[in-house]
């Protein structure tokens, strides 16, 4: 079996007396999109925001690309390839949509420690943010300030600017989070396209969007592991279908 | 765009007008308005630097006045010793100027918000006191310079009118400096941790470091008002660096517009020429003055600068 690129070790993290991940160890493989999902509360969000160094976890360990980040900052986990959307969208409001995208290039397009020529000038930047924005169907909208956007655009923002940071490993926390049918069918397709391209943790409550685009699911109640596998063994897991999937696909 | 167009002819104005000062004193014979001049540019630059903190980076520092004090005593002491050559003084100025800001600096930026207030205020009194308690250079009381620093033995501060188009210089520099840095890679990473540091980081920005690096350079800079305000007024005291000071540089770039260069400098000026005209009608001034402030906090968002592209937006309908 191949290398995992991320694999979290009996991760474990709890606000108070509330343990809300508890004993995690998951992988994702190469190419892998993996789904979490779970009801409200289950720890699904502290669990990206630990991958991603938000959130330092009480024990456990976090590998990624061969190496051991559990203790790194989130830019430095940047750095090595590990890019994030948020499930409340956070991009900057006061700067173009472009400009947004262009930071994520920049983020990787040597020091940014330069204090002369204008940066939204400079092609090396603009053209794949532009690119990224293309991929997106955002490329229209690139000049409007980022604050205007509607909130689907908003969504499709997000995923543009994770895509412009090239990532070894991409964290979607519910990206469809709030859109419309229409606009998460558009984002599901664009989550279609970009399979296979880097492996994706998706975590989701649009039942209809994981089963579409998984190739693996976990399942998190109450912080922890109930199910992982194959979609179809998921969907038939007894288990899964009375904590959770019962109600949902109904 | 308008904005592009607005964002020259604003500055060409500025700059005009005080290039203009010494040639109006001139053919008024009122020389007292090259002083003034020379002042309100001096506090521009201060003001420009603190504009970056706090119109650009959200860095709200309430501690700037310790790095005009910084700048002013290295003219002070230097000159105290009979070093006063500003091939010397100045490197000197904006080197103690900068170490302390990355000395502070590396403490202050661990903070956010109202914390961030509280201990660059805290740094600044310090600065306040250790200059007060420098007995063998005039404790309370200040120290009077000799003479203006030379450049290369030359006395080319001495005249008035020569000095006043120095400090145009350095101004014109700082706001051409301050420009360029905003509209950099640098700069673009510094306001975007402005708008949302969480995002800068997951983005792979060391936002710390970036903070850090504009807090040195804000530093530097108010060194320079300070070497340059040591040289005006030949004389150098805490009350420099007093946080009443620090309170009036954060009044001066609200006053004029704060996130923009030019409002800075308009701000500054608006501030220090209603002070000198106000003061001219009474010495209560502040009773005029602190209501006036609250009116424009209240009604101008954006200060000098926001409120006159608004009436400009009225005008055209």
């Amino acid at each position: 079996m191949a290398e995992p690129v991320l694999r979290l070790e009996a991760l474990r993290k709890s606000f108070g007396g509330l343990t809300v991940t508890d004993d995690v160890t998951l992988e994702v493989l190469p190419g892998e999109l993996h789904a979490v999902i779970g009801p409200n509360g289950a720890g699904k969000t502290t669990l990206i925001n630990q991958v991603s160094g938000l959130l330092t976890p009480d024990a456990g360990r976090i590998r990624f690309a061969g190496r051991d980040i559990t203790r790194l900052t989130p830019d430095a986990r940047a750095m090595l390839g590990l890019a994030r959307s948020f499930q409340i969208t956070s991009i900057l409001p006061g700067f173009s949509v472009r400009e947004n995208v262009a930071l994520a290039v920049q983020a990787r397009a040597g020091s940014s420690f330069r204090f002369l020529g204008r940066a939204a000038d400079e092609p090396v930047l603009n053209e794949p943010a532009l690119a990224a924005l293309a991929e997106v169907g955002l490329a229209a909208r690139a000049e409007a300030p980022a604050g205007t956007l509607s909130h689907g655009e908003k969504r499709a923002l997000e995923l543009a600017i994770a895509l412009a940071m090239e990532p070894k490993l991409l964290l979607l926390d519910e990206p469809m989070a709030g859109a419309g049918r229409e606009e998460t069918e558009r984002l599901v397709a664009v989550l279609r396209r970009l399979k296979g391209r880097f492996p994706m943790v998706l975590v989701e409550h649009d039942m209809t969007a994981v089963f579409a685009l998984a190739d693996r699911i976990s399942v998190l109640i109450y912080g922890r592991v109930l199910a992982s596998g194959a979609p179809e063994a998921v969907r038939n897991d007894p288990q899964v279908v009375a904590a959770y999937l019962g109600e949902e696909m109904e | 765009m308008a904005g592009r167009a607005a964002g020259r002819l604003l500055p060409l104005l500025i700059f005009a007008a005080f290039a203009a000062t010494p040639l109006v004193a001139a053919a008024t014979g009122d020389s007292f308005i090259v002083s003034l001049g020379i002042r309100v540019m001096i506090f521009a630059i201060a003001a420009l630097a603190l504009d970056l903190l706090v119109g650009y980076g959200a860095l709200v520092s309430f501690g700037h006045a310790a790095f005009i004090g910084l700048g002013a005593y290295a003219v002070g002491i230097l000159s105290a010793h009979g070093i006063a050559d500003a091939l010397v003084a100045l490197p000197v100025a904006l080197a103690v100027s900068g170490l302390f800001a990355l000395a502070t600096g590396i403490v202050c930026l661990r903070t956010k918000g109202v914390y961030f207030i509280m201990i660059t205020l805290a740094f600044g009194q310090m600065a306040f006191f250790t200059a007060s308690s420098l007995a063998p250079y005039g404790g309370d009381d200040g120290l009077t310079i000799r003479a203006r620093s030379l450049v290369a033995g030359f006395p080319l501060f001495a005249d008035d009118r020569a000095f006043f188009y120095v400090v145009l210089g350095f101004l014109l520099a700082t706001y051409l400096a301050c420009r360029a840095v905003v509209a950099s890679r640098f700069g673009r990473v510094f306001r975007g941790s402005r708008e949302n540091a969480v995002r800068m980081a997951t983005l792979g920005f060391n936002v710390y470091r970036f903070q850090l690096a504009a807090y040195v350079i804000a530093g530097v800079i108010g060194g320079l008002s300070g070497f340059l305000l040591a040289n005006a007024t030949e004389f150098v005291s805490p009350a420099y660096m007093s946080w009443q000071r620090s309170g009036e540089l954060l009044i001066m770039i609200i006053f004029g517009g704060l996130g923009s260069l030019d409002g800075a400098i308009i701000g500054t000026a608006a501030f220090l020429l209603l002070e000198q005209w106000l003061s001219g009608f009474t010495e209560h001034w502040k009773v005029i003055f602190g209501p006036l402030l609250v009116l424009v906090a209240v009604f101008a968002r954006g200060g000098i600068v926001g409120l006159a592209g608004r009436l400009k937006e009225l005008i055209r309908g």
